[in-house]
């Protein structure tokens, strides 16, 4: 980070832009090879093992040319990426629309889910980690933590049955699935609606975001209130409340910032197997059925743009670092 | 000692025992001082003696009221004649009592020094109170608006030292103040004290720095093991045949001036048991008598805890 602001801003983007080349790069060789050598027969995932099983030669071969399965799986690759820098993200097999439309609608729909879902838990856990912290060893402490530990170690698609069952099942307080309500036309859905079903997919993902946050910034507050600038704090007669804001927050904000925009990934993962559970029409159900129905230009343009938002995320907050801390800031203005 | 002009702090038998967990989840207590006693009377610098270990920073600690959760410390400390106790030491802390810390770590690293300084206040008052207090110590007008980790450590300390000055206390504990400022600077400092005792006030001097201590201070207690060993007036120390105790004389002759005579062995480890003298050890008089309790009496206007001292 440091050499960043010693040498330039520009110096430091264009080494990240190089960066998110390289991934992306290696994140469609990957989700490619990953697709292309699955045991799954994406024509037989489409058409089903009867339609397969009565279909003539002449169709298959359709299909396979419709498919690519015809093609060398390089070669597939190599016209893949050839379209793929010149903007182009090609088809998607199973919407029979163009994968940049599709990804963009899901896109939408995910955003409004994860960044409800990050918001909520940053704040959310922030603040319990550092009342957990502060008042470390009290029952309250135990409480945050033994609730952030059995959090953490429940898996998410999980917890999204229960909180189905419970909140929509029995209790019928949320709808039990999709973005919008059944029977509704496009143009008559408000915005309450979007955001009516919304929520318990969005409190759902959150709550495994708050475990792991909590827990570190618990410790983190703990580090912080073992310092000697606290101690002196304490000795020059400040009352608990001003210390935890004027310092202890202070300096806890730094790691909570990289913590926050790490998380974008797990949220990112936890919004595949959330918005499954829920019938939630995002980028991650899209993911599930272009993985497991061979749509590999579909799965290959949601892993770019997922590698491509993890990697924003956390050069964001690399450049917030900049920004925030002064031993960055300031070396950079007496280069 | 009168009530009318009682002495700024007294502390009398002061033990601190911190408890732990062993093994087997044991509770033990581990005593790190040990029936300490000293007093700061009016217009005086006393200075604490002893090297690293000694527990010399819990005595501060103590007197403010921060020590750690798991320690508990007994004995009777009074200030300005009343007992100190916790609520009291909330109270007065930071404004009749303040500390000036050992080094830049004492700074929250991501915060102004100026405001660190004012302890968040804004008056204009207070602000032109910091800025007399920086240009006496020689800091620029700009160090307000620095970060800590932009400061040298004699900047560090300097700063410290103003933010001690910003209250107007009665005592000040100054838990290893010069090391690493220049000779200048240190002996500024030490000005600084010397006033401000002599305005009426109290200074205690928390050092390995027996020279330093030498210099300035009005009366010197010399820890050792978690315990005075000698309370000394600064005269007595122009000669060891003054001076009481043998871990003190000892301390004497390892002075470049005074012969520059190491003594061998070390102290002993804060916690091990100590049955009657801790310098029984190393000293080159030891008795009998040495490994009973030893209480410390008065002897030629100062204390001593040794048997053999006269």
């Amino acid at each position: 980070m440091s050499s960043f602001w010693q040498k330039s801003a520009a110096g430091y983007l264009l080494k990240s832009t190089v960066r998110l080349v390289l991934v992306i790069a290696a994140v469609s060789v990957i989700s490619f090879v990953l697709v292309s050598e699955s045991p799954i027969d994406p024509i037989k995932a489409y058409v089903g093992e009867v339609g397969l099983a009565n279909m003539n030669e002449e169709t298959y071969a359709k299909f396979q040319a419709y498919f690519g399965t015809d093609i060398p799986p390089v070669k597939r690759y190599l016209n893949w990426a050839h379209d793929f820098i010149r903007g182009d993200m090609g088809q998607s097999l199973l919407y029979r629309q163009p994968v940049t439309g599709v990804i963009k609608e899901k896109f939408a729909n995910s955003m409004a889910l994860m960044a409800l879902a990050w918001v909520f838990s940053g704040i959310v856990a922030f603040v319990l980690g550092v009342l957990a912290g502060v008042f470390k060893n009290s029952a309250l402490d135990k409480i945050i933590k033994n609730y952030a530990l059995v959090l953490a170690s429940a898996p998410t698609f999980w917890l999204a049955l229960i909180a189905l069952m419970v909140f929509s099942v029995w209790l019928r307080i949320f709808p039990i699935g999709f973005s919008v309500p059944l029977g509704v036309a496009a143009a008559d859905v408000t915005v309450w609606d979007s955001l009516y079903h919304l929520a318990l997919p969005a409190l759902t993902l959150s709550l495994t975001g708050i475990a792991s946050i909590t827990l570190h910034t618990r410790e983190k507050v703990i580090d912080v209130m073992g310092e000697d600038y606290i101690l002196y704090a304490r000795a020059r007669g400040q009352r608990l409340w001003p210390m935890v804001t004027g310092h202890v927050i202070r300096n806890v904000t730094l790691p909570a910032i990289t913590l926050q925009f790490a998380s974008i990934s797990e949220i990112f993962g936890g919004s595949v197997l959330v918005e499954q559970v829920f019938s939630f029409p995002g980028l991650g159900q899209a993911a599930v059925r272009a993985g497991i129905g061979g749509d590999a230009p579909l799965l290959l343009g949601i892993a770019i743009i997922s590698a491509a938002l993890v990697f924003g995320g956390n050069l964001l907050a690399n450049l917030l670092y900049g920004l925030i801390d002064p031993k960055i800031r300031r070396q950079g203005r007496a280069s | 000692m009168t009530d009318r002009n009682p002495d700024i702090l007294t502390v009398e038998d002061l033990t601190i025992r911190f408890s732990r967990y062993e093994k087997g989840l044991r509770k033990t207590d581990l005593t790190v001082i040990n029936g300490l006693s000293v007093s700061v009377a009016n217009s005086e610098l006393v200075a604490v003696v002893g090297s690293s270990g000694s527990g010399k920073s819990l005595l501060a600690h103590t007197l403010l009221g921060i020590l750690p959760s798991n320690c508990g410390a007994s004995g009777a400390i009074r200030f300005l004649g009343e007992p100190l106790d916790n609520r009291r030491i909330a109270d007065l802390r930071g404004k009749r009592i303040v500390l000036v810390p050992q080094s830049v770590t004492y700074l929250d690293p991501l915060k102004k020094v100026g405001p660190q300084v004012l302890n968040d206040r804004t008056d204009p008052p207070s602000i032109r109170a910091q800025e007399k207090l920086f240009e006496y110590y020689g800091l620029s007008p700009k160090t307000a608006g620095l970060y800590p980790f932009e400061l040298s450590g004699g900047m560090a300390r300097r700063v410290l030292l103003s933010a001690a000055m910003m209250e107007t206390p009665r005592l000040i504990i100054a838990d290893e103040p010069t090391p690493g400022l220049h000779l200048s600077a240190a002996k500024k400092a030490m000005l600084n004290f010397r006033n401000f005792a002599n305005e009426g006030n109290g200074v205690l001097l928390i050092t390995h720095d027996l020279e330093l201590a030498l210099e300035t201070a009005d009366k010197i207690a010399v820890f050792y093991a978690g315990t005075t060993v000698e309370v000394a007036p600064v005269g007595d120390f122009r000669s060891a045949a003054t001076l009481r105790h043998p871990y003190t004389k000892a301390l004497w002759r390892a002075l470049p001036q005074n012969g520059f005579q190491p003594f061998p062995g070390t102290q002993p480890y804060a916690g091990d048991p100590i049955k009657g003298c801790p310098f029984a050890k190393r000293c080159p008089t030891v008795s009998d008598a040495c490994h009973l309790d030893i209480p410390q009496r008065e002897l030629r206007g100062g204390l001593v805890r040794c048997h053999q001292a006269v």
